[in-house]
């Protein structure tokens, strides 16, 4: 590992100016993955910037929305009173990923900004268009059942100098992907919030960014705008594993429903693309409908027909397909 | 001096491997010699003091204040098995992967491994050396040897680290509970179904953890 100079500011200002003033540093905050990432050689910043001091742990629900600092661990949100009864479908989420030890350690902010878990962006001897734009895309051709299914456009990840084929890991993600969230951030020129469906980034020509954040911004919070999902909504994640494994496929589903109908339905896809996959079109085709599984069946293949299997995966899209109507199934109630 | 769990022969008994196992415990919790006390006294307030090549920082460890001079790069578990000899913690994947690592930071479960040193200037850590009352074993371990809730036993610090958390937290209500709490501390000898019912017989059992 390559030496860095620890450094700890005791404000905002001064982390965001501490890492403006120095292009090679890198916040930390759980460490879960960029300890690892920096073990490997795979990350090497000469000064890391402990962000865990700073104020940025509270969990509040101000007005129509619910406020979770950056700093929040995953295990506080998890199991916080607000949380639980306004957006239990991101608890779900969030227990569905990693371990106790992890969920204690990881932070919100920290979760947002994970690397993939890709195994040729781990290996430093194969080719990776993440890792070292230009080499090429090992996945591609090689080991690749775990990996995406949808693309932007109708391409794989990109040309062949910027392909990339990687899954974006998070299970939290999924679930704010499916509902409406803002990341708050924070820069030099102030605050500035991003829709999450914009705050990821597709791989199409510059696989090495996982995110639209830039230089030296820091996320301080996330906000989930109310919504009458709590009693209609599902997180259903499949494994190679019965626990602390990455997802295969997951499924957020969000629903309300009033008088045996759909009236309003979110879902996101996690495990099949460089970002949370938002279903867009699920609303359109499930408003006003009434369960059942046939529908269920209709609307999940008409999502998989944009679907593309690599070498390897092409089982992923069944999974999905399945995992979209058991997912819908169970916020429903229907057996 | 400094007693090495990992160097307990494979070829021993059952029953002397635990007593081995009892025993170092025992004399590991009674040498932590202090290791490389500073002059500086360092408040847990003030952020750690160095540069690229050393940092000055103090842990308390079991109990202990512990003031320490290292590289930055150093993770919590290099400094709890390299420079305080406490060698319960083990050292599995390095990676965040198999749990062998855990141990309570300011009361919560953490992996050692993927943290610091640094990081937890100031920060409360109990390893399983500082989990018994001296020769009194914790009624956690006194199930696992109960239960026989290990074989080969480079797990089991992590695993009764974590299990101990585990029941703390309120996540030991059932078998299938325990199962999905504990599935970051990985056993390849495959003695989970006896780790489970060790935690589940302290839950049921009521005793203080």
């Amino acid at each position: 590992m390559k030496p860095f100079q620890y450094l700890r500011p005791k404000t905002i200002a001064e982390a965001i100016s501490m890492a403006t003033d120095y292009p090679e540093a890198q916040y930390i905050a759980g460490g879960t993955n960029l300890v690892e990432l920096m073990k490997r050689g795979i990350a090497s910043p000469s000064k890391l910037i402990d962000i865990n001091h700073l104020p940025l742990k509270k969990i509040e629900h101000r007005y129509d929305r619910l406020r979770i600092g950056a700093l929040a661990l995953n295990s506080d949100v998890a199991k916080h009173k607000s949380v639980l009864s306004r957006q239990p479908l991101l608890a779900q989420a969030l227990l569905a990923g990693a371990s106790g030890q992890l969920r204690n350690m990881a932070t919100v902010g920290g979760n947002l900004l994970q690397r993939t878990r890709c195994s040729y962006f781990y290996d430093l001897a194969l080719p990776c268009n993440k890792r070292k734009p230009g080499t090429g895309c090992g996945a591609e051709a090689g080991i690749n059942r775990t990996h995406a299914i949808f693309f932007a456009g109708n391409g794989f990840g990109g040309n062949e100098k910027s392909s990339c084929i990687a899954v974006h890991p998070s299970d939290m993600c999924v679930a704010l992907a499916a509902l409406d969230t803002e990341v708050v951030i924070n820069g030099t020129s102030g605050e500035r919030r991003v829709p999450l469906k914009d705050f990821h980034r597709l791989s199409t020509l510059q696989p090495e960014l996982d995110t639209n954040l830039q230089p030296g911004e820091l996320v301080t919070a996330i906000e989930v705008t109310d919504n009458a999902f709590a009693q209609h909504s599902h997180y259903l994640k499949v494994r190679d594993r019965a626990s602390y494994a990455f997802a295969l496929v997951s499924v957020a589903a969000a629903l309300q429903m009033d008088g045996g109908r759909i009236w309003d339905a979110r879902m996101a896809l996690g495990g099949v693309a460089h970002k949370p996959w938002r279903y867009w079109a699920i609303d359109l085709m499930l408003r006003g409908q009434a369960p059942s599984e046939k529908l269920f069946r209709e609307v999940a293949e008409h999502e998989m027909q944009s679907a593309r299997a690599t070498t390897q995966n092409a089982f992923k899209i069944k999974l999905t397909s399945n995992a979209i109507v058991a997912a819908l199934k169970a916020a429903t109630g229907i057996s | 001096m400094d007693i090495d769990h990992d160097a307990i022969p494979p070829d021993v008994p059952d029953e002397d491997r635990r007593f081995f196992l009892k025993q170092s415990m025992f004399i590991a919790g009674l040498s932590m010699a202090p290791v490389d006390f500073l002059q500086a006294a360092l408040a847990p307030d003030d952020g750690p003091v160095g540069n690229a090549v050393k940092v000055k920082l103090s842990l308390t460890v079991n109990g202990k204040r512990r003031r320490i001079s290292i590289d930055p790069r150093m993770t919590l578990l290099d400094v709890l098995r390299e420079n305080m000899g406490l060698t319960g913690t083990k050292k599995g994947c390095d990676f965040g992967q198999c749990g062998a690592c855990t141990v309570h930071v300011d009361g919560r479960r953490t992996l050692s491994c993927l943290t610091f040193a640094v990081m937890q200037h100031g920060s409360k850590v109990t390893t399983i050396e500082g989990l018994s009352d001296g020769e009194k074993l914790h009624p956690l371990q006194e199930a696992f040897i109960k239960h026989d809730g290990l074989q080969c036993g480079y797990c089991t610090p992590g695993q009764v680290m974590s299990g101990v958390a585990c029941i703390r937290e309120g996540h030991a209500g059932s078998a299938a509970e325990v199962r999905e709490y504990m599935s970051g501390n990985l056993c390849r000898c495959g003695a989970y179904p006896n780790i489970v019912d060790a935690i589940l017989e302290v839950k049921k059992e009521g005793a203080k953890v």
